[in-house]
């Protein structure tokens, strides 16, 4: 019989201290589903460089992490900046990060090649001063 | 080797999760870049790093590190230490440099959880 699952967490923009929160949550309720250590690590990660990016970059976001029989559905969307060159931001090592960002050991323009390295396909949507959308599938 | 003998080992300061001293440890990855931990590291290994701001309990548990090593001395905020109370992640303290701790762990048997990085590291288009 199938079964979704379905939970969203929102994020603060410039939330700091809180970085990463939400992702060890995902992390542990993908647990309790039974989702294979792999594929749940892949998860994690990739909505971890997610939130850093939410709260290094845009205002306000939301993570919705969809779990069906076949997929690990994630889509991070923020109210932000936009990104202006998606290829560019792609890039591993470019990166428009501030010092506050580099302190936490983030914003060496790792984020986007981390997320796509954990996916089974990626896309990102963004339009510049509104925000932008990460489409992320995982295989189960 | 176990935690305990790695504190032993580095004269590092358990600072939290003294109960898990006994868990044995065979790989580490030392960066002070969370990008690349998430990227590299692999279960079970220990993250070895100059940061001590909380982010590095929460991708610990995240990449299931078996536990931090915090070098060059420096002793984390007290949020840190709570927090990897509360998610069960061992954090000790030495005053050694990062290449003298990885140097020393690995004439001891530890090893990289990785060797090298396969392939090419440049621009990835979508």
């Amino acid at each position: 019989m199938s079964q979704e699952y379905e939970v969203s967490f929102p994020v603060e923009g410039e939330n700091f201290v809180n970085a990463g929160k939400a992702s060890v949550a995902i992390k542990q309720l993908l647990k309790g589903l039974g989702i294979q250590d792999d594929i749940l690590r892949r998860a994690a990660i990739a909505t971890y460089e997610a939130e850093v990016n939410i709260i290094s970059y845009a205002q306000q976001g939301t993570i919705n992490v969809r779990v069906t029989d076949d997929n690990i559905l994630i889509n991070i969307e923020d109210i932000g900046p936009g990104i202006t060159d998606i290829e560019q931001a792609m890039e591993q090592g470019y990166s428009t990060a501030n010092d506050r960002i580099r302190e936490m050991g983030f914003g060496a323009g790792m984020g986007l090649f981390n997320i796509k390295n954990c996916s089974d396909s990626f896309e990102i949507l963004s339009e510049v001063n509104k925000g932008t959308l990460l489409k992320i599938r995982i295989n189960r | 080797m176990i935690l305990r003998e790695i504190a032993d080992l580095l004269d590092a300061k358990v600072l939290a999760g003294e109960k898990h001293l006994g868990v044995e440890v065979k790989t580490a990855f030392s960066a002070d870049l969370m990008s690349d931990v998430l990227a590299f590291a692999k279960p079970g290994s220990i993250m070895i790093t100059g940061l001590t701001n909380p982010q590095i309990v929460r991708i610990a548990s995240i990449v299931d590190n078996s536990a931090i090593l915090i070098v060059r001395g420096k002793i984390p905020p007290d949020e840190t230490i709570r927090l990897a109370e509360e998610l069960d992640i061992p954090i000790l303290s030495t005053q050694y440099i990062l290449f003298e701790t990885s140097g020393r762990l690995y004439a001891n048997g530890i090893v990289g959880c990785i060797r090298k990085i396969e392939g090419p590291r440049n621009v990835v288009p979508l």
